[in-house]
């Protein structure tokens, strides 16, 4: 009965985003009130339909009601309950629900708190925001209608794959999904201006706070979802530029030009069109990044032929979308002029430079991603388009944005003096060069590209630093000048010092890892010593034991250190039931220089088993660093002007209210 | 011939797990020598393991991963060098087993791809400065709200807002 409901509740919920795509749109181009106004209680009552369904869902899996075929299919009654619930996302059409209900509790939120919008403007965006809801309706209840019924119900589902089974990816997707969706409200908020023809610096300051909650959500879910391939794949690999992981970074590369071009219209009323076009961009990819995974076609092109229904209806889709705000963009965009010049050298222009470099590799991926797909489909021929290109050409282009990220908010705005800039980086340049020198005593025989990897991440750490103590005039001006203007200086600058010093973080701990890993490949017996780097690992013994849904063997190595007793890691390795499967559970030993990483493999029969190491150096970092990025964007958001609201907008060429002069004022 | 390709490849893959299963227990035994160990360890990270997605042989838990792994480091023992070893492979699975996609015909735009749009995009922010009123030093500050006002007034334009 429960799924019944939530069938209709989605259907109701078709209905009403149809008349909200519509209606409120039309009034705002007729000028009638009373249809403006239907947008906000439109949004409201489309979001509690969506809950409802969304509920009704997640009680069948909770319940494990497996006469709908999608908890037979996905679900099963021994699994646990955090499972049970992650179960409703882990799948195609439950995922599609969670994006669902993600849209509309942004429409929602945009009609609830969106008071500070002109009533016509609000209604153009939640008419746009329905339209997508009106697309993805369409594909759930036509294609992926997750409430399907099976009779006779199975006395048992089939279970999740058991990877999935781990807390680290039960709160990926919706992470992921909330980076997404929130991309959508920008799009709604670029086609919502081009309609109105009209994009200024309230605009550039509404779609901020969106841009960033979106990419601070995102930042999340990349961040778990390779930290979960770390720890869970057992073999200490954390990124490997799958097209999977792929579509999740492409709308990450956009949706950070997006954050740092949207600064430039709001302060300086130029880059408009190129901002409402990446605007558009970073959604398509998201749009493209959730098809794309779901409908398995990035494995393979044939995926469409198992389900010509879904595969039609997303590039339908996916056409519709793009081709259609492209075309409005294209009449639209050459009557916006943009306002504030600046030369090649300033703060924009660094932002133009992060722009040009992120969007080069963002098309870069998305070309290695799509390209095997491309050249299948056209010549029939397959190839694998893997990590060694990737690191060729992604690498090369990300270089000189790190290098120039940690000079660009040094540089003012309109005209900046780029001897002088870096001259304030005095600090950050010794310790680049310190970095430098220390990492060669240490690690002369080490890959010599990694030292001056090394001093990259540190430079921008330490000019990250040096440009917040520019800013409070540390040391140059009595302490209390200094407190004064700490406590003065906007949350949204203390973004940047947090978002670019974490960046740094991840690079060391990326070129440190990778450059000087240790790992050992070993078959070993009961008392068995092997070396790895300074420690040593003994091999205690392997015993079986029953978990909830699964039978595993544990190991347990005792881990000295130069004679000490440093750790005792006891990895495992299990076999799922249902759906059978094997996984491996590293153990991992996290300490201030580095993880520790232990895996039990298969037994070679005659009382041996095959065993692997690995000492990471700094590893964490990433994660760390990821971390620091994402409370960056949180500080960021939590500036004042996003909370105070935008400002009232001024006349047809609205100036940016206070065009900052100094670097110390942003 | 899409399908006789997959069928093709499926019977390549038969063909190779059954040849590897009798060659020699599927366990990941190291080679004795650490240095043929390295160039096998090297290898296997060029190669695609066949059944997951972009990870290599090196990284992956997958059965026929682990097939491939001991096949390689049994080309190494007998005597192939690195470039044999791979070429070895890339014979019985095609292309499609080199994460690194050899350059050719059909990749050419896939490897001067990056390279032409980031010319592309040069060229084009170059034209848009040009076009902007031209490099630095001849920036102009935009009108304040009442001059902007005053303009209007004297275009006669005050009624578009």
């Amino acid at each position: 009965m429960t799924a019944e409901l939530g069938h209709f509740a989605l259907v109701l919920a078709l209905s009403v985003a149809l008349v909200q795509a519509t209606i409120p749109l039309l009034g705002a181009w007729r000028g009638d009130q009373g249809w403006i106004a239907l947008a906000r209680p439109a949004a409201v009552v489309q979001c509690l339909l969506i809950v409802i369904a969304f509920g009704a869902l997640m009680h069948a899996y909770i319940t494990s009601d497996f006469s709908v075929l999608n908890v037979a299919t996905n679900s099963h009654s021994a699994k646990p309950l955090l499972y049970k619930i992650s179960g409703v996302w882990g799948n195609h059409e439950g995922s599609l629900l969670l994006w669902l209900l993600i849209l509309v509790l942004f429409g929602a939120a945009v009609a609830v708190f969106g008071g500070n919008l002109p009533a016509p403007f609000r209604a153009r965006v939640l008419s746009v925001q329905a339209m997508i809801a009106v697309g993805f309706l369409a594909f759930v209840l036509f294609t992926s209608n997750p409430f399907e019924r099976l009779l006779p119900a199975p006395l048992d589902g089939r279970g999740l794959n058991p990877l999935l089974q781990d807390p680290g990816l039960a709160f990926h997707p919706p992470f992921l999904y909330l980076g997404y969706v929130g991309f959508s409200m920008a799009f709604s908020f670029a086609v919502a201006a081009l309609i109105e023809g009209r994009v200024d610096a309230a605009w550039a300051r509404w779609v901020r706070p969106w841009t960033l909650a979106a990419w601070c959500f995102l930042t999340t879910g990349i961040a778990l979802g390779s930290w979960w391939a770390y720890y869970e794949l057992g073999w200490g690999g954390w990124w490997f530029w799958d097209p999977v992981e792929n579509a999740s970074f492409m709308p990450w590369l956009a949706g950070t030009a997006l954050l740092h071009s949207a600064v430039v219209v709001e302060k300086r009323d130029s880059l408009k069109n190129w901002t409402v076009l990446l605007a558009i961009v970073t959604f398509s990819l998201s749009l493209l990044g959730t098809f794309l995974v779901r409908s398995g076609v990035l494995t393979s092109v044939h995926a469409f032929a198992t389900d010509p229904a879904r595969g039609i209806f997303i590039l339908a889709f996916l056409i519709t979308v793009i081709a259609g705000s492209l075309t409005l963009y294209a009449i639209r965009a050459p009557a916006m002029k943009g306002g504030g010049l600046f030369a090649p050298v300033s703060r924009e222009g660094g932002l133009v430079l992060n722009n040009l470099l992120l969007s080069t590799a963002c098309a870069t991926v998305l070309l290695g991603t799509l390209y095997p797909l491309f050249l299948d489909a056209v010549t029939g021929e397959k190839i694998t388009v893997g990590p060694p290109y990737f690191n060729a050409t992604f690498g090369p282009l990300m270089l000189p944005a790190l290098i120039a990220m940690a000079v660009g908010p040094m540089l003012h705005w309109k005209r900046a003096d780029l001897t002088g800039a870096i001259q304030r980086l005095k600090f950050a340049i010794v310790a680049a060069m310190a970095a430098l020198f220390v990492t060669l005593v240490m690690a002369h025989d080490g890959p010599w590209l990694a030292i001056p990897g090394i001093a990259l991440g540190v430079w921008m750490i330490a000019a990250a630093l040096e440009e917040a103590a520019y800013r409070l005039r540390l040391f140059r001006a009595p302490a209390g000048e200094s407190l004064r203007r700490l406590l003065r200086s906007p949350r949204s600058a203390w973004g940047t010092t947090f978002a670019h010093a974490g960046a740094g973080m991840v690079i060391i701990g990326i070129v440190a890892s990778s450059a000087w890993q240790v790992e050992k490949l070993q078959i070993m017996r009961t008392g068995d010593v092997v070396a790895v780097g300074d420690f040593s690992f003994k091999f205690v013994g392997a015993s079986p034991f029953r978990g909830p849904n699964y039978s595993a063997v544990s190991g347990t190595f005792q881990v000295s250190r130069n004679g000490n007793d440093f750790a005792t890691l006891k990895p495992e390795s299990r076999n799922y039931q249902d759906p059978p499967m094997e996984t491996t559970e590293a153990a991992i030993r996290t300490g201030w220089g580095g993880d520790l990483y232990a895996v039990i493999g298969d037994p070679t029969g005659d009382g041996a088993w095959s065993t692997r190491f690995y000492h990471k150096p700094m590893i964490h970092w990433i994660w760390m660093g990821a971390l620091i990025m994402m409370l960056g964007g949180l500080v960021s958001l939590s500036d004042r002007r996003h909370r105070v609201g935008a400002p009232a907008r001024r006349g047809a060429a609205g100036r940016p209210l206070n065009v900052a002069k100094s670097p110390a004022g942003e | 011939m899409l399908r006789a390709s997959i069928r093709f490849a499926l019977l390549l893959l038969c063909i190779a797990g059954w040849s590897v299963s009798a060659l020699s227990v599927a366990v990941d035994r190291p080679l004795e020598d650490p240095a043929q160990e390295a160039r096998a360890r090297a290898i296997h990270k060029q190669l695609r393991c066949l059944v997951c997605q972009n990870q290599s042989i090196e990284d992956s838990n997958a059965a026929l991963a682990r097939d491939l792994r001991v096949l390689v480091r049994d080309r190494i023992l007998a005597g192939d060098t690195d470039q044999a070893a791979i070429r070895y492979i890339v014979e019985r699975y095609g292309d499609w087993v080199l994460l690194k996609p050899p350059v050719k015909a059909g990749t050419i735009f896939l490897w001067a791809g990056p390279a032409v749009i980031l010319m592309l995009a040069i060229v084009l922010i170059a034209l848009w400065y040009r076009r902007r009123g031209g490099p630095a030093g001849r920036t102009v500050e935009p009108l304040s709200l009442d001059e902007q006002n005053r303009l209007k007034d004297l275009l006669g334009d005050g009624d578009r807002s």
